[in-house]
């Protein structure tokens, strides 16, 4: 048994080098369609980024009643936070800080600051800033909740029903995005299996009259076999180290140009923090491509 | 040792092949199988080797039904069975010496022995030079000579030769036809199918003419008749 392993082995590693041109066409296209899933699941990240960047600019704000003490908002934002595990951030806006924030963006405005001073003393109201973790529909769960009697003696108003069109035409516009992400690379994952089928089948094909010869002379189907799945093996091995180190300097490279249209988001950190789902993507879209390509091919073949 | 019994083959649109063919080859025996190109040799000799199972009928080797055996049977009987064609059928991507080689190992035999039996039969064969050449470095002839290697090095007790000689000019195929007789003579059956008149007539053993899928002789010292 350990004698024909070795000998299979020795087989697949011959015919490997001996038909260079066949081994270096096989693996061009397999690292090129490695190279493609990689990019998939880059792009996943990048869409994840902006969606998530987008989302994060979402909120609803609760304004409470201008004689609410400071300690009864602190209770209630503990009390939001209790409503839902949707809910992701909530902050606490003081009368005093919404003025401040107010002044440092419309105070080179005089119309605006006479405006002010016009109106005498300070005339915001202390507001909570909620974050949702979920789509529109958790927004208005939790300004439905705001709005009943619960907080009735508390809060003011919530600018729910103003932002609501907003609200619901980002998250739709997310949810497109995402589908249309998930279509397009199920497409492009069936067509580099198509494509890397084909190319090992090519590969195999110059062998064809070969395996036929090898089943007359008695050969088993493994020993047949085994070296051509052994062969698709290595090429998605040798496909995985080179996308593996295209995949490293690439990310290296371009990450700062990157950072500079999508500030916030680190190409190259993004690729060291996912990089065994990148190289379990890689070795194993590589080998078990060229595996199975390989098995089923010659299995055609060897009906003899 | 080998028997055809009413064996009939039928391809798609009712082409006839062969048509309740019956007959037997004992061990040792040297029989040529005749007749015109697609009088139905081939097809015979692929039934044989279990590449082609009959319409009708059932061929036997050894005791065992070719055309019911599963495949590992069939590995059992092409493993007694050396078989040499018109077109080689070497291993292109391998090695004279692989070529050969590869007949062992596929049989399990030790390194040890595939290193002093394979040289050993090249040598005989007049190969011993070209062991590192590939197939397409060799000449008709050398090919046709290391395809007798390849069916002998494992000591079958049948070679099935089908057009041997069919590419090869009138110096070569006596070297195969001779190779053969000698094969014969040391106790192994030789079933050789051909159309060339004149290697029948010489050998003056059984001949078995096949026409249009039927056997219409079958003759001890046969000649070639058609």
């Amino acid at each position: 048994m350990f004698t024909n392993l070795k000998r299979v082995f020795n087989f697949a590693l011959v015919d490997f080098f001996r038909n260079k041109g066949i081994s270096i066409a096989a693996i061009f296209v397999l690292t090129t369609t490695i190279l493609l899933i990689t990019g998939l699941f880059f792009m996943h990240g990048v869409s994840n980024f902006l969606i998530s960047t987008i989302q994060n600019k979402i909120d609803i704000t609760a304004y409470f009643k201008a004689d609410v003490p400071e300690q009864d908002i602190l209770n209630a934002k503990d009390e939001i936070l209790k409503i839902s595990s949707e809910v992701k951030n909530v902050e606490y806006i003081s009368k005093e800080d919404a003025l401040y924030d107010f002044t440092q963006k419309h105070g080179d405005d005089p119309t605006i600051s006479g405006a002010l001073q016009e109106v005498g003393g300070n005339p915001f109201l202390p507001s909570l800033n909620i974050i949702m973790a979920s789509g529109a529909s958790g927004y208005e769960k939790v300004a439905t909740i705001l709005q009943g009697d619960q907080f009735i003696d508390l809060i003011e108003k919530v600018d729910f029903s103003q932002k609501k069109v907003t609200i619901e035409k980002i998250f739709s516009i997310s949810a497109t995005i995402n589908k249309f992400g998930l279509i397009l690379a199920v497409i492009l994952f069936l067509v580099a299996i198509v494509v890397v089928f084909n190319t090992i089948k090519l590969a195999i094909n110059g062998s064809r009259e070969e395996i036929t010869t090898m089943r007359i002379v008695g050969a088993s189907s493994w020993f047949i076999k085994s070296p051509f799945i052994i062969q698709g093996a290595m090429f998605g091995f040798v496909s995985f180290i080179i996308c593996f180190f295209v995949t490293f300097i690439l990310a290296f490279l371009v990450s700062s140009s990157v950072e500079i249209i999508m500030p916030g988001f680190n190409l190259f950190k993004y690729f060291t923090s996912n990089i065994f789902i990148i190289i379990l993507i890689q070795l194993g879209f590589g080998v078990a491509m060229g595996v199975v390509s390989s098995f089923i091919v010659v299995n055609k073949y060897l009906k003899v | 040792m080998i028997k055809f019994q009413n064996v009939t083959k039928i391809y798609q649109e009712n082409i006839i092949v062969l048509q309740d063919v019956s007959f037997e080859i004992k061990e040792g025996e040297f029989v040529s199988i005749v007749g015109k190109s697609g009088a139905g040799k081939t097809t015979l000799i692929r039934m044989i080797l279990g590449l082609e199972f009959p319409t009708y009928g059932e061929v036997f080797f050894d005791g065992e039904s070719v055309s019911k055996a599963n495949s590992k049977i069939l590995q059992k009987i092409r493993r007694k069975i050396g078989s040499v064609y018109q077109d080689y059928r070497l291993l292109p991507a391998k090695t004279v010496y692989e070529n050969v080689a590869y007949i062992m190992e596929v049989e399990g035999k030790e390194n040890e022995e595939i290193e002093v039996e394979v040289p050993r039969v090249l040598e005989i064969i007049g190969l011993g030079d070209k062991m590192n050449n590939f197939p397409r470095e060799l000449s008709g002839g050398e090919q046709q000579r290391l395809s007798i290697a390849r069916a002998l090095v494992n000591h079958p007790a049948v070679i099935i030769a089908d057009e041997p000689t069919g590419n090869l000019d009138p110096y070569n195929t006596y070297e195969v036809i001779s190779l053969l007789e000698k094969i014969n003579k040391s106790g192994k059956t030789v079933v050789l199918s051909t159309h060339n008149r004149e290697i029948v007539n010489k050998l003056g053993k059984r001949v078995i003419t096949i026409e249009n899928g039927i056997i219409i002789r079958d003759e001890e010292k046969g000649r070639f008749i058609i």
